[in-house]
């Protein structure tokens, strides 16, 4: 089960984010623990070796516009415990539903905090504060129906237990 | 209050009466579309005859990797017995052939992974990209969700001037309104009379790239007539309400428009006049024409006609892509190969190759490309020190030509 809260030091990005920074052009027929090690590689080179988990990102409009390389897969297995974005893709935030990465819209995102501050969030409710400036947002929660698969941990475990996938 | 054409194909396919933005519809989908790989520990799949499979990403296979993955989807159709499959041979961009081959049909849900799968709103199929995960529920369980958001109504009027293309409206329209994220489009207009179903492919695909959810033509002569005896099965299209809502409308005279190029890095708030840009001399070491957004043979006359009796430019490199075999013999039957061959370009087999930075037409660091592909991203064609702009078929033979970023007025 994954808790409706996550706390975290915070990752900032700024606005159109896009897949082939996540996931870059050679690494995509690459296995998921290789793609880890590429992850934004061109914008932040050496990132992957500074990101610890349960780190949160923090980011601006238009997170996760372009490809459909998954993004979710990626912070997921980088550990990330939670993505909270001004405004995401669709398809980008169907990857992280998928990937039961808990996801947060949330305009206006970046003004609470820095780089580094710790952010509490609900990811369930919207609400989103900075742990030292006491600083708070709040966003729009994805609809319960998405939460779910989240909370399942992600849609491939819901196929497997229900046996449409053999067993790992 | 009445529903727009696509809250109608969402509603038709739940258990909903009625949608509206914010609801998360639960939808039976009609066809499911799979390329380059099938996964091995999938036990059962919901429905078999309506599954369209396909290689395209790297076509034929350039690593060890790539053939492997493909070898699983020939493993895949026939332990499914699957009988809608284009091995390599008949191969094609799976949203070209999807509307070349009539299975992305007005009215329905089409389903695939990869983004621009929105090309199908071209054929007034609702169609948006849904990602490998998303794919794997939807195979075994035919089924899927849409979170629906507002939908924006472009009304297009007029007609567009010589050598500005469906392309630059696109390009345009980004470029004045920035992304639309969580929204939909949905397209009207008399002047959609004057843009025919090519260029609607070209308009609904880039769509992926203003970050749309769905982008949705309607039906009308040009489509009926574009479907005639290519339609693989029976279809109901779908028409929006009189008292439809819409969040916001847009209107564009198409006549008042001007060549559009995009700068590298982003698609939102990022593209500039063709003729602005190129009086910046900005030198190009590759022009690149294919990929699913324009792959067709129409494509493939504009830069014939171009390049005809001219010669790339010294220092730059074209290459040409067709979006499926069928495309690249009908572009040889008409000349357009050997003429795009004697001004110096390479057309290469068809894949998605270049365009993503497959394979046949990496950058190297530092190089500028000019392309008619999908993307501009950071890193995108190769490099990450590389740079990707975004023009017309018209324009990116036009820069070929001169060497430089050029309009296609000015050649």
């Amino acid at each position: 089960m994954i808790a409706s809260t996550f706390t975290g030091r915070v990752w900032k990005f700024g606005d159109d984010i896009n897949t082939d920074l996540v996931i870059p052009n050679f690494a995509v027929l690459m296995t998921l623990e290789e793609q880890l090690r590429h992850c934004f590689s061109a914008n932040r080179p050496g990132w992957v070796d500074e990101v610890q988990p349960g780190d949160v990102i923090i980011a601006g409009r238009n997170f996760g516009v372009g490809s459909a390389r998954n993004i979710g897969a990626v912070f997921h297995g980088l550990g990330i415990s939670g993505v909270v974005a001004d405004s995401f893709n669709g398809l980008g935030l169907r990857n992280c539903i998928n990937a039961g990465l808990p996801s947060l819209p949330c305009p206006g995102v970046l003004d609470v905090f820095d780089e580094g501050d710790v952010a509490d969030v609900d990811w369930t409710t919207g609400d989103v504060k900075n742990a030292a400036t006491g600083a708070t947002a709040h966003g729009t929660p994805i609809p319960q129906a998405l939460q779910d698969i989240v909370t399942a941990g992600g849609v491939e475990n819901v196929l497997r237990r229900e046996g449409y996938l053999a067993p790992r | 209050m009445g529903m727009n054409a696509i809250e109608k194909i969402l509603a038709g396919h739940s258990e909903q009466k009625e949608v509206r933005p914010g609801d998360v519809v639960m939808v039976n989908v009609d066809v499911t579309v799979q390329f380059d790989h099938g996964r091995p520990d999938v036990l059962r799949i919901a429905n078999p005859d309506k599954l369209v499979l396909l290689h395209d990403h790297v076509v034929p296979a350039p690593t060890v990797q790539a053939a492997n993955n493909a070898k699983r989807m020939r493993e895949f159709v026939e332990r499914f017995g699957i009988e809608n499959y284009f091995p390599v041979g008949k191969h094609g961009i799976s949203h070209v052939l999807v509307a070349a081959e009539g299975y992305a049909l007005p009215g329905q849900i089409l389903v695939n992974a990869d983004s621009h799968t929105c090309s199908s709103g071209a054929m007034n199929c609702l169609a948006r990209g849904m990602g490998p995960s998303e794919m794997l529920y939807i195979l075994c369980k035919g089924q899927t969700w849409y979170l629906l958001g507002p939908t924006t109504k472009v009304v297009l009027e007029g007609e567009l001037p010589e050598r500005v293309y469906p392309r630059d409206v696109i390009h345009y329209i980004p470029g004045q309104y920035g992304d639309f994220a969580g929204r939909n489009l949905e397209w009207h207009g008399e002047g959609l009379a004057n843009i025919d179903v090519d260029g609607r492919l070209t308009m609904a695909t880039i769509s992926a790239e203003l970050s749309a959810e769905f982008s949705l033509f309607p039906y009308d002569d040009v489509l009926a007539r574009y479907l005639e005896g290519r339609a693989k099965w029976p279809f109901e299209p779908a028409h929006p309400d009189d008292d439809a809502e819409y969040e916001q409308v847009i209107t564009v005279d198409l006549a008042s428009l001007e060549p559009q190029v995009v700068l590298p890095g982003k698609v939102a708030w990022n593209s500039k006049g063709a003729r602005e840009i190129s009086s910046e001399g900005i030198k190009i070491d590759q022009a690149f024409i294919g990929s699913c957004a324009n792959g067709r043979v129409s494509d493939f006359a504009i830069a014939a006609e171009i390049l005809a009796g001219r010669q790339i430019a010294p220092g730059t490199r074209m290459i040409v892509t067709p979006g499926s075999q069928d495309i690249l013999k009908e572009a040889i039957k008409l000349g357009y190969v050997e003429t795009l061959m004697d001004a110096g370009a390479v057309v290469t087999n068809s894949t998605c190759g270049a365009c993503f930075g497959g394979h046949m037409g990496l950058l190297a660091d530092d190089e500028v490309c000019i392309t008619a592909s999908t993307r501009n991203f950071q890193g995108r064609m190769g490099s990450p020190k590389a740079s990707v702009f975004m023009g017309s078929p018209a324009t990116v033979a036009a820069s070929a030509v001169a060497g430089v970023i050029t309009d296609p007025r000015d050649l």
